[in-house]
């Protein structure tokens, strides 16, 4: 299995096998269960559809009660696709769990961001902005976007204010500090995007 | 489930790093000695690190840390270390102290006698 989806826990620290402290996200991954398997003969590629996190059936459509149904799974909130390893075979039903992550060094961990609102030039790209004291009009104020008649408008892409966050991002190549099977934790060395309590996916790491 | 998972990797790893100590009981303002094991190569010796308690921080939580000052070569000299760090031996209290006030930064801008606290 390629991945697995997973919920952001939060922060703590842990110290590694040569006494140093690390600070890591603790996230509860899974366990998923398979919902629907994609075979090349119907869909055109092969890889299996995990679900995550328990929903009421009142809040799904009907056709999409049936989608689990067909499975005999719980209903879920989320679902993902992930492709399956080299001659991997699972069927509709079967539980993917941490486990998987058992051996596994680095991992892709994504996420949306915490929603920051309408954010100002400085916040949102890091600007230096103008003087705050010594009679400094432009304090947070984006400074100059352009010249004037060369080339006579402003550049396209220039940053400007606008919203940030609340979208989703990956972290790559996180360290997996630890997996522990039995409380289906994932603890992965650094930050992951989102809020206390977001749905992250993880996968494993593609480019390491 | 939340807030219970990370306390119970924190209650783990405060279990393990106390596991088979004798955790001496230290205060702000006690004069300690810190055994700390430092690896050179694939050999393990243990290394003293002698001062007063000036802070600790966090309480009781895995993140607990208490810094020692000493002044050294006329130099004063202030080393962070985690309550739990697997890499602290043994912590020895050589002296207690009367104090009044929970962080001893002051300290860091007195020298000689001034710098001296009154033994409890």
């Amino acid at each position: 299995m390629e991945g697995l989806i997973g919920r952001k826990v939060g922060m703590t620290q842990v110290f590694d096998d040569q006494g140093r402290r690390i600070a890591v996200t603790v996230i509860e991954a899974g366990p998923c269960p398979v919902v629907q398997v994609k075979v090349p003969e119907t869909d055109g590629y092969s890889a299996a559809q995990l679900g995550f996190d328990e929903q009421k059936p009142s809040r799904l459509s009907k056709a999409q009660v049936k989608h689990f149904e067909k499975a005999g799974v719980k209903p879920c909130k989320v679902t993902k696709e992930f492709a399956l390893d080299e001659g991997e075979a699972v069927k509709a039903g079967d539980a993917v769990t941490v486990g998987m992550f058992d051996g596994v060094k680095y991992v892709d961990v994504s996420g949306i961001t915490k929603g920051r609102g309408f954010a100002g030039v400085v916040r949102r790209y890091g600007m230096a902005g103008g003087p705050m004291t010594h009679g400094g009009h432009s304090k947070r104020r984006i400074g100059s976007i352009g010249a004037r008649d060369l080339p006579g408008w402003v550049e396209k892409g220039k940053r400007m204010p606008g919203h940030m966050g609340n979208v989703n991002r990956k972290g790559r190549n996180l360290t997996v500090v630890q997996v522990r099977g039995e409380d289906n934790l994932l603890l992965v060395a650094g930050s992951v995007p989102g809020p206390k309590g977001g749905v992250v996916i993880i996968r494993k790491a593609l480019k390491k | 489930m939340i807030a219970k998972a990370i306390d119970k990797i924190n209650a783990e790893q405060v279990a393990k790093a106390d596991a088979g100590k004798t955790a001496p009981e230290f205060k702000v303002g006690d004069n300690v000695k810190v055994f700390v094991k430092i690896k050179e190569g694939d050999k393990e010796r243990v290394q003293a690190f002698a001062g007063t308690v000036i802070a600790r921080d966090n309480k009781n939580g895995n993140s607990a840390t208490f810094t020692v000052r000493r002044i050294s070569f006329g130099v004063g000299v202030e080393k962070v270390f985690p309550v739990h760090s697997p890499y602290i031996d043994r912590v020895e209290v050589e002296r207690s102290a009367k104090v009044r006030r929970a962080k001893l930064y002051y300290l860091r801008k007195l020298t000689g006698k001034k710098a001296r606290l009154r033994e409890a």
